[in-house]
């Protein structure tokens, strides 16, 4: 099986560039994941760069763009992918070394949505209350493992990195907007209320489409705005 | 895209820069981001360094739940939970240290829920509290509900709530830096650390007074396990390095329900909530090994079952090497929403969904109760030079969390403790941190003024600078690879390391293959002390990230085999087939393994706690 991986090391090249590795189909048990297969290619050329740590998908550090969609390569069975395999760093941001993208303005724009939970202070004998109801309303958002796959697939986003939240910045902000137990709700819908950070987001659903979780980002930032709208009256 | 580099920008050694804050805190799991916390609340200077982003460490994996005595589901209080902490621990955790965690988890867990932790609901709008092994109402009783839970996501939902937290409080965080070392001034305090930036390969020294290792477990010295491939103990590497010991490393818990052949964890919490284990007969054969509490025994009993089931030949599938969790007779919507996590892993790992089908388990290594010696602060602690038999406190270092050993988990840990651990023993640490920063600026304490000794950290970054091999094996040293024309590498010793510590000293261990185990450690040693690393660029240089951390887990396989053979009885997580019993009389004793000759040292285990009477040691039967 082949590997089409993109390499870019700024000790020595001045642009990315493809190399093809083959992996013998011995090599490839079954039910192999794709970043098993990067581990077997790291073993005939170490100097291969990509992150990982929780190898099942819970930590976020592997999103990186396997034929073409964005994903993480630690569930990705390599039985699923056509030979041969493509892969390429996350799209739209600078490159640090091969599979390897630098995240900041990912990170930063996470952190500009406040995403951390605001209430009345409260002694530590008591839990706020919340209903199972109101817990259940933040399935679907809390489980964002910011690996960066809906942002990085977003054409808003690359049109405007530096304005634009993305995605994931969105969903975390929606998350903390219905969450029953924050008080900042009134805050967070102005400073939401945004040409540019927010309504942004023209609904493509390129991050639904990516999300290796399953999230539905795109919905999230509807219901956002929708929230943002009505607390215009 | 940034500009080439050139040559120039090799670093030189003889003037790193050199950045001074109150505190360090080395690791940014739910640990270190508890204790970050407190210091930056606390007004103190401080950074955080991470060789991932916070949100990638290993916390984020933990599932099924945090244990506290809130009594949301059944009556309960702190005193029957430190009873099953204490049995769990096959009475090796030290009961005064058991105690403080049990006595402060609920408001901990409160603490937890006010900083956003998104907890599973009951219909009264209380935390969520779901069934656990080795927890029980009344000193023994009824099954406990104990365990909170956020779905089966609670660690990444406290992890990703705790960096939340840090980022409202501006915490200065440090990411993809690697600690290398601990570094100590000329008169023996340790006083900084030194860094590489990942991105840029540059070095530097970060200084400070108070330094708090918070850098998780070591899991990847086996071969199969649960671990995040950053789990490779850097912080006990150091500590080794800087001649002080590690405590108890022969306890490692293999967690009963990894996913068979591969290792990914299945949470304690689908046994919780009704998941039987059977073998090929079919039959639920946990009623055989612990009649009371059955599938709900501690993890030390149930992997041993499940090891033993396969041994004596009632194993599944093909080569009859594992057994099933089956969870059919649940309904689905329960697994939906209490155990959505695990659906996934198996759906994704082992091609079962577990509302159709029982998914293939076996034991998986998962924890390390071992580690740093502490007392309840926190703070390491050392054999007294002048009296071996005292323990002095080392100034200045602090560690906590799983690369700790309080110690809170003794020779078992039972799940949802760990969780607990972190941010119990991250809170207190900071705190005590905070009064000893707060002490000495009132007593206007200079800094020390004395250097900082860097040969020997510098000479291990020199070692791997180096582009061939140094001498070259003797032939009984030659791997595998080596015989087939290919020079050694840092990815096959690991590989080689991670099998041999599988063979000497798994779910069973007999004293052959202990020995076997040292000996062919010794063969790994040379190897990495020859070995050279082929990648010599600067930016995101894996391999020489990789081999540094190969120079700490072979430490700790050193350190975890010797303390193993050592020990003469079973006890918890360590089953000797020639010693099948506990021996109170000889080992209810704490192993202090340091890294000079191997030399193993002992000290008792606190049986005293403060509010409560003993509890003597008696038979553990589930």
């Amino acid at each position: 099986m082949e590997f089409i991986i993109s390499r870019y090391n700024p000790d020595t090249d001045t642009e990315p560039y493809d190399q093809t590795f083959k992996l013998d189909v011995s090599d490839i048990p079954p039910g192999m994941m794709l970043l098993d297969a990067l581990h077997k290619i790291k073993e005939q050329d170490p100097s291969l760069a990509f992150r990982s740590s929780c190898q099942e998908g819970v930590c976020g550090s592997d999103g990186m763009n396997i034929n073409g969609k964005n994903g993480l390569s630690c569930i990705t069975p390599v039985a699923s992918l056509s030979s041969p395999v493509t892969i390429k760093p996350l799209p739209g941001m600078p490159i640090i070394r091969d599979l390897i993208i630098e995240m900041d303005l990912f990170y930063q724009h996470y952190q500009e949505a406040e995403p951390f939970l605001q209430t009345e202070p409260l002694d530590l004998q008591h839990e706020h209350l919340q209903s199972p109801e109101d817990r259940a309303k933040l399935d679907g958002s809390y489980e964002c493992i910011l690996c960066g796959c809906c942002t990085t697939s977003c054409p808003s986003f690359w049109w405007n990195p530096d304005k634009f939240l993305g995605p994931a910045a969105l969903l975390a902000a929606h998350r903390f907007v219905i969450d029953s137990r924050d008080i900042k709700t009134i805050d967070r819908l102005k400073e939401l209320d945004d040409p540019m950070k927010t309504f942004r987001c023209r609904h493509i659903q390129n991050c639904t489409n990516a999300c290796p979780k399953g999230l539905n980002p795109s919905r999230a930032i509807q219901a956002l705005k929708n929230r943002i709208v009505e607390n215009h009256d | 895209m940034t500009q080439p580099l050139s040559n120039s920008t090799v670093q030189d050694l003889d003037n790193l820069q050199v950045h001074h804050f109150d505190a360090l805190v080395v690791g940014a799991g739910g640990a270190g981001m508890r204790a970050s916390l407190a210091l930056v609340e606390q007004g103190h200077k401080v950074a955080m360094v991470s060789k991932v982003f916070p949100t990638r460490s290993h916390t984020v994996a933990a599932q099924g739940g945090i244990n506290a005595a809130l009594g949301n589901v059944t009556p309960d209080n702190w005193q029957w939970h430190m009873y099953d902490t204490i049995k769990g621990s096959d009475y090796l955790g030290d009961q005064d240290a058991i105690e403080f965690m049990c006595q402060e988890a609920a408001e901990i867990v409160r603490e937890l829920e006010h900083f956003g932790v998104p907890f599973s609901r009951l219909e009264n709008g209380k935390i969520y509290q779901r069934a656990f092994g080795g927890q029980s109402q009344n000193y023994g009783g009824e099954q406990a509900y104990r365990t909170c839970a956020a779905a089966d996501r609670t660690g990444h939902a406290i992890l990703h709530s705790l960096y939340q937290q840090n980022i409202h409080a501006g915490t200065h965080i440090f990411e993809e830096f690697y600690v290398l070392d601990l570094l100590k001034n000329t008169n023996g305090d340790i006083n900084g650390v030194l860094v590489m930036n990942i991105h840029d390969g540059q070095y530097q020294i970060l200084q400070s007074t108070h330094i708090l290792l918070a850098t998780g477990g070591a899991g990847l010295i086996f071969r199969n396990n649960s671990n995040a491939s950053i789990n490779t103990g850097d912080g006990l590497g150091m500590v080794l390095r800087a001649g002080l010991p590690l405590q108890d490393m022969e306890f490692w818990q293999f967690h009963p329900t990894g996913v068979a052949g591969k290792g990914m964890l299945i949470s304690e919490a689908s046994r919780g909530e009704g998941g039987l284990l059977r073998n090929s007969e079919g039959e639920a054969f946990m009623t055989k090994y612990a009649p009371h509490v059955k599938d709900l025994a501690s993890r030390d009993v149930v992997s041993r079952a499940i090891a033993i089931e396969v041994k004596e030949g009632r194993g599944c599938g093909e080569n009859k090497d594992h057994v099933l969790l089956d969870l059919t007779h649940l309904d689905a919507e329960t697994i939906k929403s209490r155990l959505p996590g695990i659906r996934d892993i198996s759906m994704t790992f082992a091609g079962v969904d577990p509302i159709e089908a029982p998914m293939p388990i076996y034991p998986t290594c998962h924890y390390m109760m071992g580690g740093i010696p502490t007392d309840l602060t926190g703070q390491v602690i050392t054999p007294n030079p002048q009296n071996p038999n005292a323990q002095t406190k080392v100034k200045g270092l602090f560690a906590i969390g799983e690369c700790a050993c309080v110690s809170v988990h003794g020779a078992n840990r039972l799940g949802g403790n760990s969780l607990l651990d972190i941010v119990v023993f991250g809170r207190k640490a900071a705190i005590t941190i905070s009064e000893q920063l707060k002490q000495s600026k009132s007593k206007n304490q200079q800094a020390s003024s004395a250097q900082l000794v860097l040969k020997p950290v510098l000479e291990r970054i020199k070692r791997w600078q180096k582009t061939t091999h140094f001498n070259q094996p003797s032939s009984q040293e030659v791997s595998k690879q080596e015989s087939a024309g290919l020079p050694d590498s840092v990815i096959q010793i690991k590989q080689d390391l991670q099998k041999i510590m599988e063979v000497g000293c798994g779910v069973f261990r007999d004293p052959e293959a202990m020995q076997q185990a040292i000996d062919q450690l010794k063969t790994i040693q040379t190897r990495l002390e020859n070995v050279s690393i082929t990648d010599h660029s600067l930016v995101f240089n894996q391999e020489r990230l990789a081999a540094y951390e190969l120079e700490n887990l072979v430490a700790i396989a050193h350190a975890t085999a010797h303390s193993a053979l050592a020990r003469t009885e079973s006890r918890g997580a360590h089953t000797r087939m020639d010693f099948e019993e506990r021996d109170d009389e000889n080992w209810l004793k704490h192993t202090l393994y340091f890294a000079e000759h191997h030399q193993l040292h002992y000290k008792p285990v606190n049986l005293t706690p403060k509010t409560h009477a003993s509890f003597e040691p008696k038979a553990r039967v589930y």
